[in-house]
């Protein structure tokens, strides 16, 4: 097959163009192309979530999309979540304080559905935590320190959110 | 001294995991490297007549096709692990155990013995085109009866799946203490049931994967695999291929959890480092859910047969099983979990009089490993159901009927009266198994539920409560090793045979050597899963890590601090007893102001140093120690689970689970209860949701996440969780293994709970997993049951 087709998408902020078939999962551009392997293939047929990544802001389980449909989008990824070797962001923190992994291989999907979830709901409920989560599946924790990690990450972002506006008030 | 063991000190993992920079086989790029897809058999037993590999070789791109003719008397075929199957001899006195020998080709070859298997195999530049290759491949198969059924692939005359196993039994065995059949005749109360555990499926969220780079120069091949035993892997590729061990490295990068499966040996692991060795490319395969679900392997499924004879207050007196497990197509780890099902299944009570009889037989369905809990599962879902159905036959509590059998503290420790797997009498070392039982019990207020279950029922709620417990053999030997040296920069480097999928062995591992050595878990760096780090290794799985890898960790440290200390006296002219190690500073007791760090030690300690040691202190900083254990630890718990359960729909609400566990010495509690929270999630997935299912033509009916269903954040409750130390005697932490009890107990205490909401009906599960549509049924039929007395 090499009936290829330009693709432009903005990934993590940076402008990628590449000539691509058109059968190419997303997932696949994203790894094997943009070489960003943060992004995993738990089931390759929408259930477990582990590939969700941001697209134009909602989350998207990138190995039900091919990168063509991607063509013109704002794409995110885990790796967009803080800078090469810099500190975590408080989401990932939250993560790491609350042993809300194990092996880690689901951790990336989580992490995005929940950047997602948290920009709206900034106090999120038990509930609405595990609702939030139920499209993701993680076979090691559990599920019980996520919850918890969210809950401190909700807590800590409204903390920072309320002394910020508090500076700009100033 | 104890500083960090014991703390939730945060792992070291976990940065480049949540940064999404950790690497698993599927992130790993070479260049040049190919991709492979395999043809599975679409059948669960048929000859395989010809195979049409012309178009797929012709299409671009594609280098090679490869078929069982093609590996015939060049790839020796997968055989039973020896590591983990030999029977030692004073077990085997006492079992007088039947083997047949059974093995799988990487490929098949003249025939397929179950649904996806292996039958050619394409690599192409990249995976598109080797699944386009793969769908030009024909393959025409002639159909043979498929053995579906383990109760009729026994019976004479019935096909066999392998055809050097008679009547299908892989293997049996005989254990027996006392004299069961005679108690039973003499006894006023008994109680036969059948109890079944359905075929699982492990399903790590990262499917399996292989990578292999040959170098034709020094025709050294390395082999990246996703794997919990790279040191197994070593030596099948070693076997299989008839290459010389030493030029083969395998290593387990970070590896999306196991459970079990990913500790057998898969035909992929030999097959593509071949490949790549014939191509001279390397080449990559990862597996996908489909082929996860159809081809990885699979485990429990027994049957058991009980017959139990008991007095009128409960007392067990004796206990007959005979049980069969359903093995798949191949046995390749013997008597593991069947022996496991057999020396724990009496778990913490005491039944003098113990009659067990296992066979284990092959079927067209994939070959079962041990999956967390590894026979266990199985063992406890028995036990505690006959606990439960003994209770409800005397309308006693079961709390009663399991005080009334449990060894007490004061016998500790306690002799079975039979052997454990490895050889040695099966003696629990410690543990207080009615106070956990009574801790848990306060827990969830076992009486306050009971009034309320009360109070409710009149409101027509059907709550109930159930108890399951379990004493669990952990730490299997044969050993692990760690290897230590300090490097030029100061650093303490840890090699460990011990391969992780999640459970934290960088940080843990760091916090034991940080203790031992007078360090912070920062100095010290921690090197697993790869056969290169140490010479010999066993891996992860069996709870074995802490005990058997931090054993060895806390030995070898404590030789290289006596190193330390010895070239300390010599530079600060003083006695090594009068050296103290603190947060990395090596001073003299007497003057703590001047002091060494590790970094002096090791320019001291070069084999070039001037002035060079006295000779009796070898150079360089260096040291090893293998942990061999005496035998495994006892750890054990208690689970209760809570359920509401919906009488018209079937439907379950798991609303609590609580838990008191022994795990000996904890050496990092965050972690600890990550594991008991996980495990416990894995044992009510199989409680409530998951089951492998096969039609009778032997198809696979669970190939996907909506027919096998996994439990996500809404069915998984946040455990309770009640802690007991009792340290074991059996090494020198005190540890004893964590990793899979959690998933040991709920299926039992799930059950039971359901049974006991729905006492009126007098309901009996003894079937797994209890579905909506599986209970509704059984509410049905006892509600028909009884409006047919009632009419009467």
């Amino acid at each position: 097959m090499s009936n290829k087709v330009q693709v432009a998408v903005f990934v993590n902020g940076k402008k990628v163009q590449k000539k691509v078939e058109p059968r190419l999962l997303l997932t696949d551009f994203i790894r094997e192309e943009c070489n960003l392997t943060g992004t995993h293939l738990g089931c390759e047929h929408g259930v477990c979530g582990a590939c969700t990544i941001l697209v134009d802001n909602e989350p998207v389980r990138s190995c039900l999309m091919f990168a063509v449909q991607a063509d013109g989008c704002d794409i995110q990824t885990v790796e967009s979540l803080n800078s090469v070797d810099g500190p975590l962001n408080v989401l990932q923190q939250s993560f790491s304080d609350n042993h809300a992994l194990q092996c880690g291989f689901c951790t990336p999907g989580f992490l995005m559905t929940l950047t997602h979830f948290l920009i709206d709901n900034e106090n999120p409920t038990e509930n609405e935590i595990r609702e939030a989560i139920s499209g993701n599946l993680c076979r090691c924790t559990g599920y019980a320190n996520i919850i918890k990690a969210v809950q401190q990450a909700a807590q800590i972002l409204q903390k920072e959110k309320s002394n910020s506006s508090v500076v700009s008030a100033q | 001294m104890k500083k960090y063991v014991g703390q939730s000190v945060k792992r070291k993992e976990d940065y480049r995991l949540v940064t999404g920079t950790g690497q698993f086989v599927a992130d790993i790029k070479l260049a040049g490297m190919l991709e492979a897809v395999f043809v599975r058999s679409p059948q669960a037993h048929a000859i395989i007549r010809h195979i049409d590999t012309s178009k797929a070789k012709e299409l671009p791109g594609v280098h090679a096709v490869l078929i069982g003719d093609d590996i015939k008397g060049i790839i020796n075929p997968i055989t039973q692990f020896e590591s983990h199957s030999a029977v030692p001899p004073n077990v085997a006195k006492e079992i007088n155990p039947k083997i047949q020998y059974n093995d799988e080709s990487v490929l098949a070859i003249d025939k397929v013995v179950y649904v996806g298997q292996p039958v050619a195999v394409v690599v192409a530049d990249n995976r598109y085109i080797a699944e386009d290759a793969a769908d030009l491949i024909k393959v025409e198969y002639e159909q043979l009866k498929p053995m579906v059924d383990p109760y009729e692939a026994m019976k004479e005359g019935s096909p066999l799946v392998q055809n050097q196993v008679e009547q299908n039994i892989q293997m049996e065995f005989h254990l027996s203490i006392g004299d069961a059949k005679r108690v039973e005749q003499q006894s006023n109360h008994v109680l036969k049931a059948r109890v079944k555990t359905p075929r699982l499926s492990s399903n790590p969220i990262e499917t399996r994967g292989v990578i292999a780079d040959y170098d034709n120069r020094t025709d050294q091949i390395h082999v990246w695999s996703a794997t919990q035993l790279p040191f197994e892997v070593r030596a099948t590729i070693a076997h299989c291929l008839g290459w010389t061990e030493q030029n083969i490295r395998v290593t387990a990068p970070d590896v999306g959890g196991g459970f079990g499966p990913k500790g057998g040996v898969h035909p992929e692991e030999i097959l593509i480092p071949y490949i790549s060795k014939r191509l001279n490319r390397p080449v990559k395969w990862v597996e996908d859910r489909l082929e996860h679900l159809t081809s990885a392997r699979q485990s429990r499924d027994q049957v058991h047969d009980v017959i139990v004879a008991y007095n009128s207050d409960g007392t067990i007196l004796s206990l007959r099983d005979e049980f069969v497990v359903d093995s798949g197509a191949v046995n390749f780890f013997g008597f593991t979990c069947a022996y496991n099902t057999a020396y724990h299944l009496r778990g913490a009570y005491k039944i003098p009089n113990y009659d067990i009889k296992s066979r284990i037989v092959l079927t067209n369905k994939t070959p079962n490993v041990p999956f967390r809990g590894a026979g266990r599962p199985e063992a406890v879902f028995t036990m505690d159901r006959v606990i439960d159905m003994i209770a409800r036959k005397l309308k006693l509590d079961p709390v009663e009927v399991m005080k009334r059998n449990m060894i007490q503290a004061h016998e500790m420790p306690y002799d079975q009266g039979i052997l454990v797997k490895d050889g040695a009498r099966l003696i629990y070392d410690s543990g207080d198994y009615p106070a956990a039982l009574n801790q848990a019990l306060a827990m969830v207020d076992y009486e306050g539920f009971r009034e309320r279950q009360k109070e409710l029922k009149k409101a027509g709620k059907n709550i109930g409560i159930g108890i399951s417990s379990y004493v669990e053999g952990t730490g299997a030997g044969p050993f692990e090793g760690a290897l230590l040296s300090v490097d030029s920069t100061g650093k303490v480097i840890a090699h460990l045979g011990a391969s992780p999928q999640g459970q934290g062995h960088e940080t843990v591992f760091a916090q034991i050597g940080a203790d031992a050595l007078g360090l912070t878990p920062d100095d010290i760096v921690i090197k697993v899963g790869d056969t290169a780090v140490l010479p010999f290794g066993a891996g992860t799985y069996a709870s074995r890590s802490a005990v058997n890898a931090g054993s060895a960790m806390h030995e070898a440290s404590l030789k290289l601090r006596n190193k330390v200390v010895a070239i300390a006296g010599i530079i600060l002219g003083t006695l090594p007893d009068e050296i103290v190690i603190e947060e990395g500073k090596i001073f003299s007791k007497e003057n703590p102001s001047h002091f060494l760090t590790l970094q002096d030690i090791y320019k001291r300690s070069r084999p070039a140093a001037r002035p060079p040691l006295p000779s009796e202190i070898e150079p360089g900083l260096q040291v090893t120690h293998y942990f061999v254990p005496p035998t495994v630890t006892f750890a054990s718990s208690v689970h209760i689970a809570e359920v509401e359960v919906d009488k018209e729909t079937g439907f379950v609400d798991l609303q609590n689970y609580s838990v008191v566990h022994d795990c000996g010495t904890v050496i990092n509690p965050m972690i600890v209860d990550g594991q008991v929270q996980g495990g416990i999630a894995q044992g009510i997935g199989s409680a409530l949701y998951e089951e492998v299912v096969y039609n009778e033509s032997g198809q696979l009916l669970t190939g996907t996440y909506m027919d096998y269903l996994l439990p996500t954040s809404m069915e998984i409750p946040t455990v309770k969780k009640g802690h007991q130390q009792h340290l074991s005697t059996r090494n020198p932490l005190g540890v004893k293994g964590v990793g899979e009890g959690g998933a040991i107990s709920p299926p039992a205490a799930i059950a039971n709970a359901i049974v006991d909401a729905l006492s009126d009906l007098e309901i009996v599960i003894n079937q797994l997993p209890v579905s909506p549509s599986r209970l509704r049924g059984l509410i049905k039929e006892a509600e028909k049951k009884q409006s047919t007395i009632l009419s009467k």
